[in-house]
């Protein structure tokens, strides 16, 4: 256990230190650091906080991912499962559509309705069985898209290249304090979902298993719906939906490490960042100087790794 | 007294049910499917609420119980657990040590009380396999491993032979006899002989209501046995007691 988290530290740290060094501009780290042009520029401006970026939501998606497996006990759910990002797909494509600059209140605005919508049709008294929340978010997606669709159909040319280039998930360079705002969440709700492991362990196994060793099922599956939903609202609404690292990371993670959260939810918190780290340089550096949308290449590099994995799963499994 | 149900009810499934437990000893539910069975079992777990009337364990209301103080004395095996996931055995019944956890990581009487639940229930030689790829009859003595690391007062089980072969029936049933010396085990089954051979007490349901209750031997009649279930059938007295269905 303890050796795999190592392991992964060390994974994301030769990414973090990495990825800002590599692109399209040959740039030098002492340069950088000294504060010559272009490269300090390069460096502080362009690359870093897009790689800061990508491990945030890389981090954030992989960890949500993980709770959404264990809470619906569905190992084919991801973040995008429950609805949240949709929702924040529909504030982002609404914003695109009037023409507004800003994006990322109205996604954000947009991931909050969904969350509530969905508690409030979900839950029954203070109860939410993971069955009635993953119908709901379902059903909530499907509607989210059907406005998408519509909006999209009836965009401008411009506008709807726009909307595409979004809902394909896409990594950008953005402001320290947005960022900031973004990572100081994503950290605290992480680290609290972490803390809960044991408790995601039973709920893994089934509600009633969790109820009669002691936790308090609808409680944990409303805060892991809440947390989660958070999250992954956060990273739409600055990323938009970056799809398959969500899903892919916790199997390869499971598969190598076993199922308990203790050591999955950590692991998938370090392998997530240092995921999309990379992906996000294949991004920057496959076509270069014209960049692949990051949403792209999880897809391109997870898709095929994830069929890999469930051929041999399913040979190791007799499933 | 363990348990001590007044007029106890739940939803449709259930109604009117007065019954009182004691501390330690075998005993059955029985009743044709639909009767009930699984939710009473369900009530007295915790896990079906709000009910109707009362259900009592140990003078509390189990709707009132902290569920982690409950469950370090109500341990509950379902008839049949699926995991999605690669968890092994030692790890399935280390779960059952979670009411006592403080924290994160184990103590070591968290390790002694599952080496324990793993020798009793018979599982210790698979302990590190991947729980799904284990038999029926495997799994069973794995979730029963799991409910004694919980080291509980009382085991709550539904139909733990449904899955099971014969030979594996009646270890369950001699081990469960065995665990009866000490505690209280309430087993839902559809074994009537089972019943009649291992249970001191029976509490028998029909369409929600108790049918009977009572020391097994009396409470089991072939009168009985043609009300509720619709069979004729001879029951012998033995030793051992045994009923003969007429097809």
């Amino acid at each position: 256990m303890k050796r795999s988290v190592l392991l992964s530290t060390l994974a994301l740290l030769v990414v973090a230190l990495g990825a800002p060094l590599i692109g399209s501009t040959h740039i030098s780290l002492a340069r950088a650091l000294s504060g010559v042009s272009p490269d300090r520029e390069i460096f502080f401006y362009a690359r870093l906080p897009r790689v800061l970026l990508a491990l945030i939501s890389g981090a954030a998606l992989s960890v949500t991912g993980t709770l959404f497996q264990c809470m619906l006990r569905d190992p084919l759910a991801e973040p995008y499962t429950l609805g949240v990002s949709s929702g924040s797909s529909v504030g982002a494509v609404i914003a695109i559509s009037l023409g507004w600059r800003l994006s990322v209140l109205p996604a954000i605005l947009g991931a909050a309705v969904v969350l509530l919508i969905v508690l409030g049709m979900a839950m029954e008294g203070r109860r939410l069985s993971s069955f009635t929340l993953l119908l709901t978010g379902v059903t909530m997606n499907s509607i989210s898209f059907a406005i998408i669709l519509f909006l999209h159909s009836i965009a401008s040319f411009s506008q709807s290249f726009e909307i595409s280039r979004w809902l394909m998930g896409q990594l950008d360079a953005v402001e320290y304090s947005t960022l900031a705002w973004m990572a100081a969440p994503v950290l605290v709700i992480c680290f609290l979902v972490t803390l809960r492991a044991p408790e995601w362990n039973l709920l893994a196994v089934g509600e009633d298993w969790a109820t009669s060793r002691g936790a308090h099922a609808s409680r944990l599956t409303i805060f892991g719906y809440v947390a989660g939903s958070i999250l992954v609202g956060l990273v739409t609404a600055l990323a938009g939906p970056i799809g398959f690292v969500g899903l892919i990371v916790p199997h390869a993670l499971r598969l190598k490490l076993g199922a308990d959260h203790r050591t999955l939810l950590p692991c998938a918190f370090l392998t997530g960042a240092a995921f999309l780290g990379i992906c996000d340089v294949l991004s920057r550096v496959a076509i270069a100087p014209s960049e692949i949308p990051v949403g792209v290449v999880t897809a391109l590099c997870g898709g095929p790794f994830f069929l890999w994995l469930l051929r041999t799963k399913r040979r190791s499994l007799w499933l | 007294m363990s348990f001590r149900a007044a007029s106890l009810g739940f939803a449709y499934g259930l109604r009117d049910v007065s019954f009182e437990l004691p501390e330690r000893g075998l005993i059955a539910i029985a009743g044709p499917n639909g009767a009930g069975k699984s939710t009473l079992l369900g009530v007295m777990a915790g896990l079906r609420s709000p009910y109707r009337g009362s259900c009592v364990y140990k003078n509390v209301e189990v709707s009132a119980w902290k569920r982690r103080d409950f469950a370090r004395r109500v341990a509950f095996l379902p008839q049949a657990v699926k995991i999605e996931f690669p968890f092994t055995v030692e790890e399935v019944v280390m779960m059952g040590r979670t009411p006592y956890a403080r924290g994160w990581l184990e103590s070591s009487s968290d390790h002694s009380a599952v080496e324990h639940a793993l020798e009793i229930a018979d599982a210790s030689g698979f302990r590190d396999r991947d729980f799904r790829t284990l038999s029926g009859g495997e799994r069973q003595r794995v979730i029963l491993a799991s409910a004694l690391a919980q080291e509980p007062e009382t085991l709550l089980l539904d139909e733990p032979t449904t899955f099971l072969d014969l030979k594996h029936q009646l270890s369950m049933y001699h081990l469960l006899a065995d665990l009866a010396q000490k505690l209280l085990v309430v087993s839902v089954t559809h074994d009537l002989n089972l019943a009649l051979q291992f249970s001191s007490r029976i509490l028998i349901l029909d369409q929600g209501r108790l049918a009977g209750e009572g020391a097994t031997a009396q409470v089991l009649t072939a009168d009985c046995i043609h009300q509720v279930f619709g069979v004729h059938a001879q029951v012998h007295s033995g030793p051992p007691p045994f009923i003969n269905y007429e097809a």
